[in-house]
């Protein structure tokens, strides 16, 4: 019974992290019809800049965090402005772009940080909270749960109140139809990958703290992260947010019976009999080819 | 001279530099090429899969499935390379005929997320499973064939049946793209509706393509794991798959020798910035994305283009429709 509610804890703050960087990953899709492949490499940058700035150089963390944000942000924009925008008929060639940041980014990452052992980040924020004698809380992580919730609050307030996040939603569902009415594509494509990206950073530097850090960390977060989007529905960041909740809860349960590498696997056949047999995802929202 | 003469000239004089060609190199080159004339295959048979307009990413996986195989019936049942080689095609084309049911429900980006996450799923899999697949550090002891005094463990007769097995694959394939059936696979692609209309059942050659390109590669995976001797799950992980995308890509995959092209000049391209190890996926980003955004049709129309310019710059001559 302690293992099953710890889990549930850990599960919770892991769904944190997973929906932070699927919802990006949804947005550049629902907006840009790219699959962004270099998606893992962004959150990987993240969490580079908060070992190097924090642990290395002794930045405070919240500034870090700051830093890793916008030096993400900063990418995620030259890569809709010089790699997307140019690709914009040809699904396909965005998506080989984005394998070509990947590759770059990988190459800077072992650059700044020296090949060698996984980094480790000391968690800034120490001591653990303890509820019903039993159930171990670090305050890293609840710290972690506050920042993602409230970041994709932010978003949905951002994208349903908002006169610009409407016009976002308009693209994604169809674009011409959105361009005739007088909304700019190129400045909403610059929007939906600034905050993807951006999340993505965020994400990355929430994580820091909690995982290894190395250059070849992109590769799980994108299996992650294709994983929610397919089964949350692509193009549905609601459907996304509570995919990563279950699947983060499924993920860790599996792993803490059968080991990660059993986990993995099952999600990813999760993934496929999903896409079998309701390919538009639980929240059932169609996007616009 | 009429072109089927010049054809088959070109053809004798190409087979003779290859095989030549070992003779000149050095050992380490020696291995390159053998590589080389297996990854040949692989993107060959790549191209089938993408004949029909689905980008599938399971390719480099289903290599590993052929590896896979060799390895275990010549551990396992002492079965010699001349068994292991078709059995390994075999034993790809069933796994890719199972998957076929639930990945061509499936089109267009559903299909390359399925088909990726079904592929990551067997490679861990091997992983998992240290009983029989040896888990992470894979498994070793294959042999390659002993006929007579020929020990294939050297590289040059090695290289030798590697090429003949090569050239017989291509020749299938080739055949195959010419046929009816590959004439229906273009149709599935460019005019998937109208093919459907005339009576063409294209999930039925939708699969068909990926079966025929899966039995191929499982050939290629079986070929090179009995030179290398050792076969891991991380060998064919997304990072060979990219591979396989760059070179079909950066070659262009409109014709059958573009993909051949891409493989042969990226691999000497990779061997000329062998020095800079660290930095050299990082190069490979920048050309890939260099190819994409400057040459979105790949190597293969280089000449047209040149040609092209060359019209252009040499003066007046309009263009016109029986230039050839």
């Amino acid at each position: 019974m302690e293992l099953f509610l710890q889990s549930i804890v850990n599960g919770l703050i892991q769904g944190g992290f997973f929906a932070l960087f699927a919802v990006g990953l949804v947005l550049i899709f629902g907006v840009m019809g790219v699959v962004n492949f270099a998606h893992g490499e962004l959150v990987m940058v993240g969490a580079y800049t908060i070992w190097l700035l924090h642990a290395q150089h002794g930045l405070a963390f919240i500034p870090a965090i700051a830093v890793a944000i916008i030096l993400v942000t900063i990418i995620g924009l030259l890569m809709e402005r010089f790699l997307f925008r140019p690709t914009r008929d040809d699904p396909l060639a965005g998506l080989i772009c984005s394998i070509g940041v990947l590759f770059i980014l990988q190459v800077v990452a072992t650059l700044v940080g020296g090949e060698g052992p996984s980094k480790q980040v000391p968690p800034p924020f120490h001591g653990t909270l303890i509820l019903f004698d039993y159930l171990r809380i670090p305050y890293q992580r609840i710290f972690s749960l506050v920042v993602s919730v409230a970041a994709l609050s932010t978003l949905w307030y951002f994208l349903t109140r908002t006169k610009l996040g409407w016009a976002l939603r308009a693209v994604a569902l169809d674009r011409e139809a959105a361009a005739l009415q007088g909304i700019n594509i190129n400045r909403i494509s610059m929007i939906a990958i600034g905050v993807g990206a951006g999340l993505a950073g965020l994400a990355g530097a929430l994580m820091a703290p909690l995982t290894n850090i190395n250059p070849h960390m992109g590769h799980n977060v994108l299996i992650t992260a294709f994983i929610v989007t397919i089964v949350g529905g692509i193009g549905s960041l609601s459907g996304a947010v509570l995919a990563a909740v279950l699947y983060a809860l499924f993920h860790t349960f599996i792993t803490v019976y059968f080991g990660g590498t059993v986990a993995t696997i099952c999600g990813l056949i999760l993934m496929v009999v999903v896409l079998i047999i309701k390919p538009t995802g639980i929240m059932g929202v169609r996007v616009s080819e | 001279m009429n072109s089927t003469v010049k054809k088959i000239i070109g053809g004798i004089i190409i087979l003779i530099a290859l095989l030549a060609l070992p003779h000149f190199l050095k050992f380490h080159h020696q291995d390159l090429l053998i590589f080389l004339t297996i990854n040949v295959l692989v993107v060959t048979s790549y191209r089938i899969v993408t004949l029909t307009g689905e980008w599938s990413l399971i390719h480099a996986v289903m290599m590993g499935v052929g590896g896979y195989t060799a390895t275990l019936l010549f551990k396992n049942y002492d079965l010699g390379m001349w068994f292991t080689l078709p059995l390994a095609g075999g034993v790809a084309a069933v796994v890719a005929a199972l998957l076929s049911f639930p990945l061509f429900r499936m089109t267009q980006f559903y299909f390359l997320i399925g088909s990726f996450a079904a592929g990551e799923a067997i490679r861990l899999i091997w992983i998992q499973y240290i009983y029989p697949f040896g888990g992470t550090g894979g498994l070793s002891g294959i042999e390659p064939p002993i006929i007579g005094s020929i020990d294939f463990i050297e590289a040059i007769p090695y290289y030798y049946l590697a090429l003949t097995v090569v050239f017989f694959c291509l020749f299938i394939l080739y055949r195959i793209e010419n046929s009816r059936i590959g004439l229906i696979l273009h149709a599935v692609h460019w005019k998937a509706p109208l093919a459907e209309s005339v009576g063409v059942d294209t999930w039925r050659y939708r699969a068909l393509a990926f079966i025929v390109g899966s039995f191929f590669v499982g050939i290629a995976g079986a070929l090179k794991v009995h030179y290398l001797g050792t076969i891991t799950p991380n060998q064919y992980g997304v990072g060979f798959m990219v591979f396989i995308l760059i070179w079909v890509i950066i070659g262009g995959y409109n014709k059958f020798y573009g993909p051949i092209i891409g493989v042969i000049v990226l691999t000497l391209f990779d061997e000329s910035i062998r020095g800079f190890a660290e930095i050299r996926p990082a190069i490979y980003g920048v050309v890939l994305i260099l190819s994409i955004l400057f040459l979105p049709l790949g190597l293969e129309s280089v000449p047209a283009k040149l040609k092209a310019w060359f019209g252009i710059g040499s003066g007046p001559s309009e263009p016109s429709l029986t230039d050839k």
